[in-house]
Order: C-alpha cells, then structure tokens, then sequence
C-alpha cells in the first residue's frame, strides 16, 4: 500500500502558479526523484510536504490518514501542524545545521525537546538523556562520523555538514524522507560522499524523495522518477521508462542536456 | 585650604555621586533590556496597526533629545497640577529612570531588531521540520546566533549610556557631576575650585574601561560558533 499519497496538489504565489494539479503516490521503503529545471516547481512541493507552505488546492495522506486537505479547515490546525510535520524530514539545500551545537548536539536537540513535553520526563531524566546520545551516536557513526561528534558546524565540511543534517532527519524517525537538492551546494569530490550515504538509506528501504539534479545518480538509486516542468508533472514512471524511453519532447529535450555531457 | 586637604573630601563627595550615575546605570540596563524586546516585537508584529503605532514612539524617542524627554517627565506633571514625583532625591531619580529606560528601550529595540533579521530563515525552517514549537525555535535556536550578532552594537550603547546618565544633571539628580560641580559654588567648605568638576572624567574612564573589558571577554566567549 502506498505510504503516500499527494492527489491534485495546486499552490500559487500572488498570480503565479507554482505547482498545477500534483498527483502522485510512493510506496514503503521507495525511492522517489524529482527532477526537473530550476522553477519547476520541485522545492515547493518538497515544502508543501513539510508544511513549509500551504497547498491552495488538494489533499496529502500518509499511510491512509489525511494530513491535509485544501476543502477541510479541520486539517489545518496548527497545533496539529507540529505533529503531522514529524511523519516528514527534510534535508535542505544549506544544511541549516544550528551553528551553536556541535553534532552530537544539533543531532538531539529536537528529539530531547520532545521527550521533555511528555510528563514521565522528570523521573526519567537522565535515562532518557543517554537514550537519545547513543541514538544520536550510532547514527553519526552510520553516517561516518563518529570521530566529528564534538565539532561545530563552522569545523566540518560541506559533505560532513550536509551528513550531520541528514541523521538530524533521521533521529526524528520520519516516515518519509525529503532531499531537497542536498548536493547542489557541495563540489564534485563532496557530493559523492553524501550520495554514498543516500544510497546506504535506500538499501535499507528508507522512505524517500530526492530532488535533484544529479541524473545518474537519481537513475540508479530511485524506483521511481517524476519529471517536472512549469509546476506540472510531465511524466512519472521507473528510471528506465523516463530515462530510456521518455514520452514527451520536454523530456528529451531536458534529458539530452545531460546525456550529452 | 591646600589641595592635600580638599582631596580626600572632594573624593568622598565625588564616589556618592558616582554611586547615584551608578544606580541609573544599571536600572537603565535592567529596565531597557527586556523593554527593548517587547518594543521590537511590536515594530516587527504583522499587526499593522501596532508595528505602526511602536515605529512612530520609537521615531519619536531617538528624534528627540534626551535632556527634553527628562525635562518633560520630571517637570510635565507638576506644571500639570499633578507632580507625582514629589520634591526629592527619590523623585528625580525615578523620574529619570524612566525616561533612561524608555529612551535607550527604543535604541536597543532597533538593534534587537537587527539581530532577529539576521538569523537566516533557515534556521527556523530547520526548526520547523523537526517539530519544534516557535517558542522552542526561539529560545533553544535563534536567540544565541542573536545575542552573539547584537553584542557589538549593544556595547557601543552600554558605553554611551554610562556617559548619557550626567544628562540627569539637568533635573538635578545628585549623580557625579552634579557633586564635582557642587565645589564651585561650595560645599563642605571648598569653594571656586573648578578641578572636582574635571576630575569626575577619570570616574567614566575607568568605569568604561572595566565595561568595554567585560563586554569584550562577552564577545570572545561566543566566538566558539559563526
């Protein structure tokens, strides 16, 4: 059954039309690329998942419970808002990693903060607090950082920031997890070791949408692709269908930009 | 009497009154830090209306000079029939208070407002996506990437401030300048003599070059981020 489900999704800014009648589902454990040129719409659709934005037209469920939908005000409630994001990560562009906390911290921060709301926190204080480190720890260590724990953001790398940002994500255990271009800000050398660990997640069947335009990479790690143009899905299918045999011309013409580097 | 004699005396009358610029000082501080942040909450509401209404009175308060505003406060109610403040030393001093208070209240709100801006939007998206409250984001976030921006700025003021307190002189508060000018008309058996007075500079001088230490060691502490 489809984890996600995103049916006539519309959002405009003032008089343009960013994203036109979005529809699409992902299954558990897949993987999903979004591509497309710059404006195509592909990070505000990123951002209407995680309630960054608000859609003007459509429904959003995730595992069969409706997270939004633009014709019930009851959806939009923005105490509900907090919890609905959770079931969504995302992993930005800049990393945004919090400058004042080394990793290890930046890593906790959100998950301690939620633990603190609940009431046995008090009695539990300090198993809880260990909880969450070594959580936090083994996922720093999955993502190859386990001697950068006690470093500030300022003392790591792009690669090694952007890595930090991604187990930040996964701490908060999210159902899906979003990618939105988290290499265009690294160089060639950088990038690889951050799509190395995306590909680490998609072996392990994590949930995810990539937006990106690294198009060799997206052919071999998603299950499925979505191009974008103009706030519009052009087509949607398997790598090999919109890669190898794509339909429309936009496609081909988008496509040949990068196969003929 | 020689000037051996009149040291230890005009020292004496000089600390009391530095003591008064002291106190304005600091409840100045106390006063205008939190205030300060209000006014700049309010300057940046979406309310229209009232971010209006709070960028008119802080226009107002930095377009006006000091010394009116505590002429106006000390002396409105009275010529109004009404002078809440009384006669005394306790008067003056609130009085003047609040017109510190007010007064440097607006400065910081403007640089507050400076340091809120600069933290990147980013940083409350990061927030936001991993559930945590507005509150949350401000407190445990953004409100040290703000503080480190506003320390520069903020120093500059705290340093002007300490030296803006002799403007109480002007609805007589017994601050320092006020007793170093007392030994011209005499005082306690010293009259004519001009260098009290002067003397009473080495008393900001100091007192700033402990601040500007302090507030430097501030600075170099939050230099372990960018």
């Amino acid at each position: 059954m489809a984890i996600l489900e995103v049916q006539h999704v519309s959002k405009s800014f003032g008089h343009t039309e960013v994203l036109k009648d979005i529809s699409f589902s992902l299954d558990k454990g897949k993987v999903l690329s979004l591509i497309g040129s710059s404006g195509s719409g592909k990070t505000t659709l990123l951002r209407c998942l995680n309630f960054l934005e608000r859609p003007d037209g459509g429904v959003i469920r995730v595992n069969g419970e409706t997270l939004f939908d633009a014709g019930d005000r009851a959806t939009m409630k923005e105490g509900e808002i907090r919890r609905k994001r959770l079931h969504f990560g995302l992993v930005f562009q800049s990393f945004n990693l919090f400058p004042q906390y080394t990793a290890l911290q930046n890593v906790m921060l959100a998950k301690e903060l939620l633990e603190k709301e609940k009431t046995d926190y008090k009695a539990r204080k300090k198993e809880i607090h260990k909880q969450i480190e070594a959580e936090a720890g083994n996922l720093l260590d999955q993502m190859g950082l386990s001697d950068r724990m006690d470093n500030y953001p300022h003392q790591l790398s792009g690669g090694q920031c952007q890595r930090v940002a991604i187990a930040r994500a996964l701490a908060m255990k999210p159902d899906i997890l979003c990618f939105d271009e988290p290499t265009s800000a690294l160089d060639p050398e950088l990038t690889g070791e951050v799509l190395k660990v995306i590909k680490g997640l998609a072996d392990q069947e994590t949930t995810m949408i990539i937006v990106t335009h690294e198009m060799a990479f997206a052919r071999d790690v998603s299950s499925q692709v979505i191009f974008m143009d103009g706030g519009r899905i052009m087509e949607q299918g398997t790598p090999a269908e919109v890669f190898e045999n794509p339909k429309e011309e936009r496609t081909k013409q988008f496509l040949s930009r990068f196969t003929n580097q | 009497m020689t000037f051996a004699e009149q040291f230890p005396i005009v020292i004496q009358a000089l600390n009391t009154g530095f003591l008064q610029t002291l106190k304005l000082f600091f409840v100045t501080l106390l006063g205008a830090i939190p205030l300060g942040l209000i006014i700049s909450f309010g300057s940046m509401s979406r309310f229209k209306p009232l971010s209006y209404f709070t960028k008119i009175v802080v226009w107002i308060i930095r377009g006006t000079p000091l010394m009116i505003q505590l002429l106006i406060i000390y002396f409105m109610p009275g010529l109004m029939g009404n002078n809440i403040w009384g006669g005394g030393e306790s008067g003056r001093f609130l009085a003047a208070s609040i017109a510190f208070i007010f007064n440097y209240a607006c400065y910081f709100s403007e640089i507050y407002r400076g340091g809120i801006q600069g933290v990147p939007k980013g940083q409350e998206e990061a927030g936001l996506v991993l559930g945590m409250t507005k509150s949350q984001i401000f407190f445990k976030v953004k409100l040290l990437q703000m503080v480190k921006r506003i320390v520069p700025p903020m120093s500059n003021e705290i340093i002007t401030l300490v030296k803006d307190t002799s403007l109480s002189r002007i609805i007589s508060l017994q601050e320092v300048i006020f007793a170093g000018q007392s030994f011209m008309k005499g005082n306690m058996g010293i009259a004519g003599v001009i260098w009290p007075l002067f003397f009473t500079a080495v008393y900001y001088l100091i007192f700033n070059g402990i601040l500007t230490v302090l507030l430097g060691r501030l600075e170099k502490k939050l230099e372990y981020f960018r």
